[in-house]
């Protein structure tokens, strides 16, 4: 796992059935593009969040996939229908295989 | 924000600032900043005595930014220098040095210990006799306490920690003493304050008392206030501690800055904290 690697989710703790509800997401990462050189002129190897999915109750509600030249501590806001009482489940996928989750309860009425 | 919206801002700024002349606020004046729809901070208020001379009123850096700069620091997700802070937080906790101690086994809880901190530095140290930054009691503690190498004055460690500290006394007004001990100090800032320099000839003075709220090329200067530091800078995506932000300023009047943590610069940061005495402090602040 790469270091200070930290998921936050700002999503409201209610909603309106039907309600199209802003979220948003950010995870600090140092994004490495892997095109960088050091100072001895070795590249520095890549290391990247290559994909980043949010589901409600087991429906994706995005599936973002991502390529060097994103930069550090990549930043999503964007809206979800919220039909229901349910979880919103965030995932964030590591070029090293960690995976990184955080989860939102909203209730609905 | 629409497009629209934003030519509208700046439409309203460029009127604004045709009418205000002798260096007057240009930006929304009406603006209120409130953090996370909690937390109100004071950003204009009656300057202290030692500037009644000079000045009436003080005004935040934050009420000469655009609105959406303005908007992201009401709210600590949206806030960019919060990530920074968090780094701060893993750093207060962790164990360094030959103490095998952290921050926190000393202080521990921040949000108890370092409350008020940031409002009343830079401040004099009785025992070692000087006047002392925050980020000069973070290094003393590393070195002395803790057995740990110092951080470089000024650096990405050194910046996490002090925006860590900076956020337990956010909405507390700043309040930094001049006088006993410090008044040697204080009035060599002041003297540097208002000494020309560099191949521009500029001071401190002829920009951010002499004219603020006009446009220094395509932005608008501000009184130069310090109660926002350590700052998140959205044109290089970091933070900024207040003696990098001296030495630039410096630097782009082309002078020879002083090095950063130097005695000059702790007497230039004293001085310019007073300036801000009654505003609050507000880092980690966004600004352009």
């Amino acid at each position: 796992m790469a270091d200070g690697v930290k998921p936050r989710v700002k999503a409201p703790a209610k909603a309106a059935a039907g309600e199209a509800v802003v979220l948003k997401t950010l995870i600090s990462h140092v994004m490495e593009s892997g095109q960088r050189k050091n100072k001895d002129g070795s590249l520095i190897p890549r290391s990247i969040i290559n994909r980043f999915t949010c589901e409600f109750n087991g429906t994706m509600v995005v599936d973002v996939e991502m390529h060097p030249a994103i930069s550090t501590n990549p930043y999503f806001e964007f809206e979800a229908v919220i039909p229901a009482t349910g979880e919103l489940k965030f995932t964030w996928y590591d070029d090293d295989g960690s995976v990184y989750n955080d989860a939102k309860m909203v209730t609905v009425g | 924000m629409t497009k629209l919206t934003s030519i509208r801002t700046i439409a309203a700024l460029a009127f604004a600032g045709s009418i205000a002349l002798g260096g007057a606020v240009t930006a929304d004046e009406n603006a209120e900043l409130v953090i996370n729809g909690e937390l109100a901070l004071v950003t204009k208020t009656a300057a202290p005595d030692h500037l009644k001379d000079s000045l009436d009123e003080i005004y935040s850096g934050w009420v000469y930014r655009e609105t959406d700069t303005q908007a992201m620091q009401m709210d600590d997700f949206d806030n960019p220098g919060m990530v920074f802070v968090d780094l701060g937080m893993d750093a207060w906790n962790k164990v360094e040095g030959t103490e095998n101690k952290s921050c926190a086994s000393c202080h521990n809880d921040p949000a108890e210990s370092m409350k008020g901190v940031r409002a009343t530095y830079p401040k004099w140290n009785e025992a070692a006799g000087e006047l002392r930054t925050v980020e000069g009691q973070v290094n003393h503690c590393r070195t002395k306490n803790m057995g740990a190498e110092p951080y470089k004055y000024v650096s990405g460690d050194m910046a996490n920690m002090v925006a860590m500290i900076a956020v337990q006394s956010r909405g507390m007004p700043v309040n930094v003493a001049i006088d006993g001990p410090v008044k040697a100090a204080w009035e060599q800032g002041k003297e540097i304050y208002y000494t020309r320099t560099g191949v521009l000839d500029l001071s401190c003075a002829s920009c951010h008392e002499q004219n603020y709220g006009n446009y220094i090329r395509a932005d608008h200067l501000s009184q130069g206030q310090i109660n926002g530091f350590p700052a998140y800078r959205l044109k290089d995506a970091r933070l900024h501690q207040v003696q990098d932000r001296f030495w630039g300023c410096i630097r782009d009047v082309r002078g020879e800055p002083y090095d950063r943590g130097s005695p000059e610069f702790t007497a230039l940061e004293l001085y310019v904290a007073s300036r801000g005495n009654g505003l609050s402090v507000e880092g980690a602040s966004v600004r352009n």
